[in-house]
């Protein structure tokens, strides 16, 4: 069937910021999505609000809308561009119910625009379980036993009818959220309460409890003639009651029979045509009971998912490129297999390797948090590994984490408590599987080991043969091991670094052991067919084979090193900048060559650069590959910590660094250097010291006094970093920042109160330098840099007066530094001084957003720049100013973790941004607000309680507030001060003084803002009472003056009703 | 215990002995399907062949007592590169090495079988020696060289029936399928036979009446079946001239379907010419598109051999094409009742997408049926 010719204008939406649940894999989906509408001669309209993401690259679509997704400004470019379809499939959850609203209200019929790729109906049989249920059932297939529950009586009943464990899950919510697993009557109380408040629509399905049953997943493709394709399997390490994000996850099933995996299949593509969907791709998940093999439906996506994107990186077939192919009308044998070329895409995927999916948590950040897992997703990241086998494919994507482990164990890391065996092995946690090694490791049988864990007795033997060789050698040393144990050893997966641990010898030994005796990985091709035809494009993974297919050829390269999986602090913004890196090669001819291990990202897209190596991030790995291609260098500055921690190991090894050299940017680390650096270039900093221990620490307190901002060094998103207001709570932090990085010497610096903080990110070639962007933040100093808000121009006066010295401080530290591509410093003013805080010569998390608001593309000119051309070659000139406004907002995961404080501190805990553009800087915060699902609102009653320090700051605020209409109240404190100011403040009680408190009016709906600053330990369980109340009922929460003086702006440009959506074509053309 | 494995060009691949230990010779084929090695192993068709499969990891379900496709494992050898020690399913009996040692089948684990699938896919199918007991590399080639080749073989005299017999197991218990009671009879040919081709045959309506492959044609009639059907099998269509001069006799006279080696073998009746594939088609995936109406089924196959487009007679009508090469999938006869489908529509391993063409053979006879010429004469 050819394509329809009925279209000409397409719709694309995508996710938004990177939260729990919907991360890069929808900017993966999305950009091939555009990229594949665009070949078929579409003009793309997109709608993103992230603008850390490629597919809002002015290049990847005709119009691209870094907006908020809400329906009213969807509407708007709707309006405005008036499209013929809207394409919702690949922008996640949040794409398909914003598509299913604007249709609901009317929008897409008044404006002429069809949903393709799946309509309304299809997409609300799959979120509304009884319609869901219905549709399986009438193909003869069978869910979980369940009930819809809207009150704590009708969960009472279920209860008593279905017994213990029941799981439940709010309807329409991300990624289970509010969800849980309930084993006795409390338990199912609390969850039960806790759903109902999440789901937008107060209900939660009580299901018989299935907690233990194999978990599957399928891939499904149908086309508009009804053609079906599985495109992969996926099985779940973890049984069923693991989110699938927080499972670890294989691909494909290994522990079914044909017979099994055929119904599985026959009831995925009955499934397909019952629910409706036309064209596309689908995930449906099933469970299996072990013991009979019943098999059981339990949900399915209607569109790309983030399992769609594992399995197109898993299998070399490109999901979401194809669905957007069928949504224009093509069937699956008139598109062809872009790697075999001869073959069409109408076949399932044969894979002769073993993929492993591992996710990575951040615990660490959320000390509040029991670290167990359940139905509810809390993961922020992902490593896959491919291996031929899965204890090799395991033990790749175990280092490929880089959480400080090397492999199953073995690595010389001891995490775990004996104590607890029994404990952790039964209820899942994120270091479950290590306790399961610990297991095997004592001798427990994979039968016992099976009972507690509900893991496939198949899995646990597979471990067992990794625990095993890990026992036989141990009884070497380097010195006596046997040339052909070594390579039993690395065919299992075992890296350098546990055999050097485990044969008492150094990681470098190892190395030069195995080099002697010729053992070394050959590198094999993802080709979607096992082999079968001949394989077009260098998708590589690395294994321990007789045969290297890497046949790397002889034209200029250049290695790009990527991020890893994403955490808190590194995320798609590093991406963004290694896939620019590979545009530039591409632009200046010279061949990229990718290595990265996260799934769900574009550079992991083997369309993205001309070689992808899918492999973890450490020496070992990344010098095979550097061996075998021989690159002209190696680009390090692009990746975040992951490659930079790899700088200068590889120099030493010999290997070219591309731009700025390791030194410098280790120089820049080094606090110590680095101060004498700043000193002899005349350049002010915060007064600072560092600290190996408590006395130290005091003495430096001393001389420079307090606030202290203490940190450890060589950490990443501002892990463990405190301000300290005392000498009296000096010693507990102190202590947590050496826990934190106990090698390295804590960094002391003096904290800089009510200073305006400033970001830079900049290009130097070394002669030239261009600044991308001075930034403002909107949080104050002290609030991690990675969780302020911040705004392109600076907006405040006694900023921007000062940004011809910004200008030229970093001049003199980028030349001083020897910096050849990016470089992003972090300044503050002082009573206006300028101080130098940071200077990181590499890119920062803000260059896409710079990049994106100024039209300038910093990674790509970094990456000539380190081909050596220069900024004059290149044209580049700081451009001027569009007389736009642009904020970058952060989204937080804190309803993942309900019982977290939801407060701002130099800790970094966001996940994700958005941009918000306006020709006010009111309307531009305001955007950023609704970006991040902070509705604003446009009057009504705000709460305001704030700590003493705070209060003169608050006068301003408050004034504003009130001159907009608002009502104020607060707490006593806050209400007094700001009376005896003359404002109309009406006082409330605190939630330990009288009754209605202040939490009872906000649950009684009276309260639609508040505005609270930290006040310290004595009310902590107050305020805390507040902000996760505010949280919940989803009140604005504003935790800083600052943040609160900029929602006044917004405020006053909503009640202005000054509202407009730009594409960024026309600004970058204006500009 | 080492093994290896030695190809007729010279090269040798490396690993672990598996099953049996011994010595075996046959043609080496790759297989691409991530499931099914039980039913793959003890496929009929696999007969004179040494099996590779390509997914890494096998065994790991075991093998159990329903999913053999024939009451033995056939192939000549075994190729993996990881084999199971034991297997995980609630369904399993024994495992995989246990069962090949039982039936005294030689295999080999270890080897690098994607470095051995891509000289497969560049040389063609080679001969092969698989050997456990110690030969030398030299030894083991020259095995290889001298070892019967799969078109010199009388294969489908090894593995057909000995007598005739009413297929009385299961009708489809284990598939998800509806079971229809038996409206017509069928003679079916064994030259190899599938349990599941007879057992979707049973379930669609068919009495089925199973026959030794060189039953003669008066025979066959005069059993007064409804329909006659060609099954799978392994060797060289080519090869078996008497067994098409028997098809050629019955061409007109009953309904016929037929699968794999019996789509051959009613092509070549019909004057159409067969030719050896490079690599042939083996696995779980192979898009095969209905000419008739354009869906594309994936598809279940396992052949060597494909049907020329070359000289195809008038008479024959090109019904199904491989979407992988281009190759002859299905055809059928402009007059006479007869359709015949290279692929394996009873999947076992593999989608059950074509399934419905054992409901088609039903209403060809049903169809006829109602012609006063076609009238039951027993």
């Amino acid at each position: 069937m050819p394509r329809r010719n009925d279209l000409n204008k397409v719709l694309v939406i995508g996710s938004g910021p990177i939260v729990i649940g919907q991360a890069c894999e929808f900017d993966y989906s999305g950009t091939q999505a555009c990229k594949a509408l665009r070949e078929e001669g579409l003009e793309v309209v997109l709608v993103n609000s992230n603008p850390a993401t490629i597919m809002t690259d002015p290049e990847i679509a005709d119009r691209t809308y870094v907006e908020p997704l809400t329906v009213e400004s969807v509407r708007r470019v709707i309006e405005r561009e008036r499209p013929d379809a809207l394409l919702p499939t690949v922008g996640g959850q949040t794409a398909l119910n914003l598509a299913v609203e604007l249709d609901r209200e009317g929008i897409l019929g008044r404006f002429g625009t069809r949903m393709i790729g799946v309509n309304r109906e299809a997409v609300e049989v799959c979120e509304d379980r009884e319609r869901f249920l219905a549709a399986v059932s009438s193909v003869g297939l069978e869910m979980p036993r369940g009930a819809f529950v809207r009150s704590a009586q009708e969960a009472d009943a279920v209860r008593r009818e279905f017994g213990f464990p029941l799981v439940v899950r709010p309807s329409f919510t991300l990624g289970g959220t509010g969800g849980g697993i309930a084993w006795n009557p409390d338990e199912y109380e609390q969850i039960v309460r806790h759903g109902l408040a999440a789901s937008p629509i107060g209900q939660v399905l009580v299901e018989e409890s299935i907690v233990g049953w194999k978990e599957y997943e399928l891939e499904v493709m149908r086309d508009g003639a009804d053609n079906v394709v599985i495109v992969c399997s996926i099985e779940n390490f973890d049984a069923m009651g693991v989110h699938t994000g927080d499972s670890i996850t294989v691909a494909p099933a290994q522990t079914l029979t044909d017979r099994e995996y055929q119904q599985l299949r026959d009831a995925a593509l009955a499934i397909i045509r019952a629910v409706g969907v036309e064209t596309g791709g689908s995930n449906i998940q099933f469970a299996v009971d072990p013991a009979t093999g019943r098999q059981l439906v339990i949900e399915m996506n209607p569109r790309v998912s983030r399992s769609s994107a594992l399995a197109s990186k898993a299998t070399g077939f490109p999901i979401a490129r194809i669905a957007a192919k069928l949504a224009l009308g093509y069937t699956l044998d008139e598109i062809p297999n872009d790697i075999t070329r001869e073959t069409p895409a109408s076949f399932e995927p044969a894979l002769d390797y073993v993929v492993v999916k591992v996710p990575r948590w951040a615990f660490e950040k959320f000390p509040d948090t029991p670290p167990e897992l359940g139905t509810q997703m809390k993961s922020v990241g992902e490593a896959m590994a491919i291996g031929r086998t899965f204890p090799e494919a395991l033990q790749k994507a175990l280092r490929s984490l880089e959480t400080g482990r090397y492999g199953l164990g073995g690595d010389g890391t001891r995490v775990v408590d004996p104590k607890a065996l029994v404990d952790r092995l039964r209820t899942p946690n994120w270091e479950r599987l290590f306790y399961i090694k610990h297991a095997l490791l004592s001798g427990w049988s994979v039968e016992r080991v099976a009972r507690l864990t509900h893991v496939d007795p198949w899995f646990l033997r597979q471990l067992e043969r990794i625990v095993d060789l890990e026992g036989r050698l141990r009884a070497f040393s380097l010195a006596d091991v046997p040339d052909d144990l070594l390579a039993a050893a690395k065919r299992l997966g075992f890296s350098d670094r546990q055999l050097a641990v485990l044969l008492g010898a150094g990681e470098e030994e190892i190395r030069t052991r195995r080099r002697a005796i010729g053992l070394r990985p050959v590198y094999k091709r993802v080709d979607t067919c096992a082999a079968e035809f001949e394989a077009h494009t260098p998708y590589l993974y690395s294994t321990w084979e007789s045969e290297c297919e890497a046949a790397p050829d002889r034209r200029r390269k250049v290695i790009i090193l990527g991020s890893g999986p994403n955490r808190i602090g590194q995320g798609i913004e590093f991406d963004y900048c290694c896939c620019h890196a590979a545009f530039a090669l591409a632009e200046a001819g010279v061949e990229s060559i990718m290595v990265n291990c996260n799934p769900e990202t574009v550079s992991t897209d083997y369309d993205t650069s001309d070689r992808l190596y899918f492999e973890p991030l450490t020496l070992e790995d990344v010098l095979e590959i550097v061996d075998v291609e021989q690159p002209e260098g190696v680009i390090v500055q692009f990746g975040g910590q992951t490659p930079l921690r790899l700088a200068l190991p590889l120099k030493q090894a010999g290997v070219p660094i591309l731009g700025t050299s390791p030194e410098s940017i280790d120089l820049a680390e080094d606090r110590r250097r680095f101060g004498a650096l700043l000193d002899e270039l005349g350049v002010r900093a915060p007064a600072w010291g560092t600290a190996r221990s408590l006395e130290e620490a005091q003495a430096i307190g001393e001389r420079i006094g307090f606030p202290l901002l203490v940190r450890p060094s060589y950490v990443l998103g501002g892990r463990a970093m405190f301000v300290c207001w005392d000498a009296g709570s000096l010693a507990a932090m102190m202590q947590k920042a050496v826990d934190a990085s106990p090698e390295h010497p804590v960094l002391l610096d003096r904290y800089l109160e009510d200073a305006y903080e400033l970001d830079v990110d900049a290009l130097c070639d070394g002669r030239d330098v261009v600044i991308g962007a001075v930034m403002q933040h909107i949080e104050q100093a002290g609030v991690h840099s990675g969780d302020s808000a911040c705004v392109i121009p600076p907006y405040h006066e006694a900023v921007r007066r000062h940004l011809d010295d910004v200008r030229e401080v970093t001049r003199t530290l980028a030349l001083a530094l020897g910096v050849r591509g990016l470089i992003n410093l972090q300044m503050a003013i002082q009573d206006d001084e300028l101080y130098v805080l940071e200077v990181n010569p590499r890119a920062s998390r803000t260059v896409p957003f710079v990049s994106k608001a100024r039209g300038l593309p910093l990674a790509r000119l970094a990456t000539r720049i380190m081909l050596g051309e220069t900024l004059a070659e290149l044209g580049v000139r700081e451009p001027a100013d569009s007389g736009l406004y642009f904020v970058k907002e952060c989204a937080f995961p804190f309803t993942r973790f309900p019982g977290e404080d939801p407060v701002l501190s130099p800790e970094m805990k966001s996940t994700g941004e958005v941009m918000g553009v306006g020709r006010t800087f009111g309307e531009a915060f305001l955007k950023g607000s609704e970006g991040v699902g902070t509705m604003l609102p446009r009057g009504g009653t705000a709460f305001l309680s704030v700590h003493d320090r705070d209060k003169p700051g608050l006068l301003p605020i408050a004034r504003g507030l009130a001159e907009l209409g608002l009502r104020l109240v607060a707490t006593r404190g806050t209400a007094d001060f700001l009376r005896s100011h003359g404002l109309a403040v009406e006082p409330v009680f605190k939630v330990n003084e009288d009754r209605p408190h202040v939490v009872d009016r906000m649950l009684g709906g009276e309260i639609q803002l508040v505005i609270n600053t930290p006040l310290g330990e004595p009310s902590f369980y107050d305020e805390r009472a507040i902000r996760v109340t505010a949280l919940k009922e989803r009140i604005p929460l504003i935790t800083t003056l600052s943040g609160a003086a900029a929602a006044v702006e917004a405020i006053r440009s909503l009640q202005a009703g000054e509202r407009d959506v730009f594409a960024l074509q026309e600004i970058h053309r204006a500009g | 215990m080492e093994a290896l494995l030695a190809l007729e060009d010279g090269r040798v691949f490396r690993g672990r002995g598996l099953g049996r230990t011994g010595c075996t010779t046959g043609e080496v084929v790759f297989n691409t399907g991530m499931t099914g090695y039980q039913e793959i192993l003890t496929d009929p068709s696999y007969r004179g062949q040494i099996v590779t499969l390509t997914v890494p990891h096998v065994g790991n379900t075991g093998v159990n007592d329903d999913d053999a496709e024939s009451d033995r494992p056939q192939a000549s050898g075994l190729v993996v590169r990881e084999a199971s020690r034991e297997g995980s399913s609630w369904r399993a009996r024994a495992g995989l090495a246990d069962y090949l040692r039982q039936h005294g089948v030689c295999g080999v684990e270890g080897i690098d079988t994607r470095a051995l699938t891509r000289h497969l896919r560049s040389r063609g199918v080679l001969r092969g020696c698989l050997d456990s007991t110690g030969l030398s590399a030299e030894q083991a080639i020259e095995r290889a060289r001298s070892a019967p080749r799969l078109e010199e073989q009388d294969l489908v005299d090894s593995v057909t029936r000995p007598v005739a017999e009413r297929w009385l197991e299961d009708r489809s218990p284990l598939l998800d399928r509806p079971v229809r009671e038996p409206r017509f009879r069928v003679a079916a040919l064994d030259y190899g036979v599938k349990r599941n081709i007879l057992r979707l045959l049973a379930g669609s309506g068919f009495e089925v009446i199973v026959l030794p492959a060189r039953t003669a044609p008066d025979e066959i009639l005069a059993l007064g079946p409804d329909g006659l059907f060609l099954s799978n099998g392994p060797g060289d269509p080519a090869h078996y001239g008497h067994l098409v001069e028997a098809v050629r006799q019955l061409v007109g006279r009953l309904p016929i379907f037929g699968i794999c080696l019996g789509h051959q073998l009613a092509a070549l009746a019909l004057g159409a010419r067969t030719f050896k594939l490079k690599f042939g088609h083996r696995g779980v995936n192979h898009p095969v598109r209905d000419e008739r109406t354009g869906r594309v089924a994936i598809t279940s196959q396992n052949h060597g051999f494909a049907v020329s487009t070359d000289g195809l007679p008038d008479v024959l009508r090109v019904t199904h094409t491989s979407l992988y090469d281009g190759t002859v999938e299905g055809l059928e006869h402009a007059d006479a009742p007869l359709f015949t489908v290279q692929y394996h529509p009873e999947a076992a391993p593999g989608p059950h997408d074509s399934w419905d063409l054992f409901d088609r053979f039903a209403e060809l006879i049903a169809q006829r049926g109602r012609r006063p010429s076609a009238r039951r004469s027993a």
